[in-house]
């Protein structure tokens, strides 16, 4: 299961580019919950400045020691730096964003 | 089986199948059929000893560690599928524990293995464990072991909304089939607990992970935190219930101990002691000290002291094989030295002696019984003698003991020499006493005859030892210093010796350059005499014995010339008293002459007086005269 955002066209204007990738374990209920509220979130706050990449451990459980995943779903934060990451189905926003360092969008 | 027949009719059918009366004798009474033989269903019959029986009882499947020790005391090593807990306090060797599990695992039983660490990176683990010769690089290539280092770094994790481990067992579950792994190791797998604020989460997770495991069939060992009056910090003992082995250091006296504990063992009998422990070159050693019993088989060999003088001391033999020897004595009384002599006869001989010394490194020693004609170096080149050299304040009693224990089973040798115990004594006499008794069973139950030095203090009792170890001993050899005339001299007598009739005498202990000689001390007058009053004293006895030689002789000479001169004198009254026994009887023929003549001149008489007128005057004369 591979998903790829489009990339939007003033990338370079952004001051931060988020390199993101989430780790879920087969099609669990979990997992999808996390998948959509992750969506959700990125296309209201980072507009399109964004990579997602969700990888399922079910098919690659070596990829897990790489990012030093125990807890599924975990959402990896690989850019900006450093190194952040978000455990759980994504359901509480405002914590999602604070774990993301994303700033609320000003109007 | 014969019963009374009264019985056997009350037995129902279905129980004996048969019922034959047999005549029975009871005391010499007249035979009747009052007992009657009965055939049992054999189904019913109960064995007679329900303990032999179980013996043949399948026991519960044990994966065997390949720790020194821990297997005797577990009858086998750990559950076999079966999660166990191992805690401790930091530091007390829990890591190196489930280290050794795995790669003795992987190496010796060809059960591969998994270590999930949460604690230190592999490269880390690599590196620790390679000063033991485990070389974790070779086995992970050889795909016998599977290292995963899990981070858990908790300021990097935001916690929103449910999640579970499923990370964890999916790289456990990747782990596990790449190398077909039947062990498991999670080191320290409460430190998710630091990494996660959901602690309902991952207690059922915990629970899960546990269930997998067993599910699995993984022996797994899971190291925990000790926690404060909990086995382990986060209660994880509640989940898994099947093992529970606990690691303990302990700090008495600025000496440090490490302990052992199996606090339970579900469904197998296990040591229930503390057993102390130690890490070293070799890894992993737990001692089993639980053998007290007084069932050794004893020997009639003969062993040599090394000193010909005091083997003829004790029968002209030297010790029994097998035995305890003590020699105990104030400072500088020789009690090295005779351990040394024992060191070197035996090695000569053809055995193997270890000597574990606590005062003199190897060198030093070597030296020193050079001064007395001992080469011991020889002997180590030729591998006959170990020698090992540590301060007593290394290690606690227990780790001297464990280690005592190490080096007899690796070198297995005949003799064993300890010299000195009393520095070992550095708190409990109560302790050292337990442990030399240990020590003492465990070398007598192998036949090894074992040599002890033991130092008095000065003032104290020479017949006392410090540790009150006498009535374990079977020889005790006292050394001490006899001062007298401006000198000490050292004497050595045998306090006792079981099973031989020794010699109850003093003796004075001379070192020469060509090893040690045993005199009899020099007993005169009461008073015994050592050193050069007892040269003094035999010079002046000798003196006094030429003296009286001399007398012997000047009296012979002068009772010789007296002899004589009585035998001259004697000589010269016989002479005399020929000369008057000759004129006795000189006198006596005279006599009777002048008888016979009377008598023919009392018949003659009448003759004459008839003739006298023709006769004359001559016959007159001759008459009267």
């Amino acid at each position: 299961m591979r998903a790829k955002a489009a990339k939007n066209s003033n990338t370079a204007q952004s001051p931060a580019f988020f390199e993101l990738r989430l780790y879920v374990a087969g099609q669990t209920p979990k997992s999808l919950t996390a998948l959509t509220n992750l969506k959700n979130i990125c296309d209201a706050y980072l507009d399109g400045h964004y990579t997602l990449k969700v990888i399922d451990l079910m098919k690659t459980p070596q990829l897990a020691q790489g990012d030093q995943i125990l807890a599924i779903p975990t959402l990896v934060r690989n850019l900006p730096q450093p190194i952040r990451k978000i455990i759980g189905d994504l359901s509480d926003t405002q914590r999602v964003l604070v774990g993301l360092d994303v700033r609320e969008k000003v109007d | 089986m014969l019963i009374a027949k009264d019985a056997a009719a009350r037995l129902p059918r279905s129980v004996c199948t048969s019922v034959v009366s047999v005549p029975m004798f009871v005391h010499n009474c007249r035979p009747g059929p009052i007992a009657v033989r009965i055939r049992m269903r054999k189904d019913l019959i109960v064995p007679k000893k329900l303990s032999t029986a179980r013996r043949n009882f399948p026991q519960l499947d044990k994966a065997p560690t390949g720790i020194t020790g821990f297997d005797e005391i577990t009858n086998g090593g750990l559950p076999k599928g079966r999660p166990t807990i191992l805690c401790g306090g930091p530091g007390c060797g829990k890591t190196m524990f489930a280290m050794e599990f795995l790669v003795r695992g992987a190496i010796e039983y060809n059960e591969p293995g998994v270590l999930m660490s949460f604690e230190e990176t592999s490269e880390d683990l690599t590196r620790n464990v390679e000063s033991l010769g485990f070389d974790l690089k070779g086995l992970v290539s050889r795909r016998k072991l599977f290292l995963d280092y899990a981070h858990i770094e908790s300021s990097e994790i935001q916690e929103t909304g449910e999640f579970d481990l499923e990370g964890l067992f999916l790289r456990l579950q990747h782990a596990v089939e790449s190398v077909r792994a039947k062990r498991v190791v999670l080191d320290t797998l409460e430190a998710v607990f630091s990494g996660f604020s959901n602690a309902g989460i991952l207690r059922a997770e915990i629970r899960r992970l546990f269930r997998w495991l067993k599910d699995r069939g993984l022996t797994t060992v899971i190291t925990a935190e000790r926690g404060h009056g909990t086995l382990t910090r986060h209660g994880l003992e509640e989940y898994v219930s099947d093992c529970v082995i606990a690691l303990d250091h302990r700090v008495t006296d600025q000496i440090s101990t490490r302990r052992m504990r199996i606090v339970k063992y579900r469904g197998s009998s296990h040591g229930t002691d503390e057993y102390p422990f130690l890490i070293d070159t070799d890894g992993f050693s737990v001692m089993p000290l639980s053998s007290i019993r007084l069932e050794h088989k004893v020997s009639n060999q003969r062993i040599s002291s090394g000193i010909k003088d005091l083997d003829e001391m004790l029968e002209g033999k030297g010790f029994y094989r097998g035995t305890s020897i003590l020699v105990s004595g104030t400072a500088g009384t020789g009690k090295s030295n005779i351990a040394a002599h024992f060191a070197d006869e035996c090695c000569r001989t053809g055995k193997r002696c270890l000597y574990i010394a606590f005062e003199e490194s190897a060198d030093q020693a070597i030296r020193n019984m050079r001064s007395i004609g001992i080469d011991l170096n020889r002997h180590i080149r030729k591998k006959a003698l170990q020698f090992w050299a540590w301060r007593p304040t290394q290690s606690g009693l227990e780790m001297h003991l464990l280690r005592i224990h190490q080096l007899v089973e690796q070198f297995k040798p005949d003799v064993v020499i300890v010299d000195p115990i009393t520095n070992l004594i550095t708190g409990n006499t109560n302790e050292i006493h337990a442990m030399l008794m240990r020590l003492i069973d465990f070398l007598k139950e192998r036949q090894i005859t074992a040599m002890f030095t033991s130092l008095t203090a000065g003032q104290q009792a020479q017949e006392e030892t410090e540790v009150g170890i006498s009535s374990l001993m079977d020889t005790w050899i006292l050394l001490r210093n006899v001062e007298l005339y401006g000198e000490r001299n050292r004497c050595l007598y045998i306090l006792k010796s079981r099973g031989m009739a020794h010699s109850n005498q003093l003796r004075e202990f001379i070192f020469t350059p060509q090893r040690i000689r045993l005199i009899p001390a020099h007993i005169s007058a009461g008073t015994v005499y050592t050193g050069s009053a007892r040269l003094a004293q035999a010079a002046r006895e000798k003196a006094e014995a030429l003296r009286q030689r001399q007398d012997r002789e000047q009296k012979r000479k002068h009772l010789g010339s007296k002899s004589k001169r009585l035998a001259s004198r004697i000589l010269a009254l016989r002479t005399e008293l020929e000369g008057e026994e000759a004129e006795f009887e000189r006198i006596g023929r005279v006599e009777q002459d002048r008888q016979r003549q009377v008598e023919r001149d009392s018949i003659d008489m009448p003759k004459q007086r008839t003739f006298r007128s023709t006769t004359g005057d001559g016959t007159e004369r001759r008459n009267e005269g």
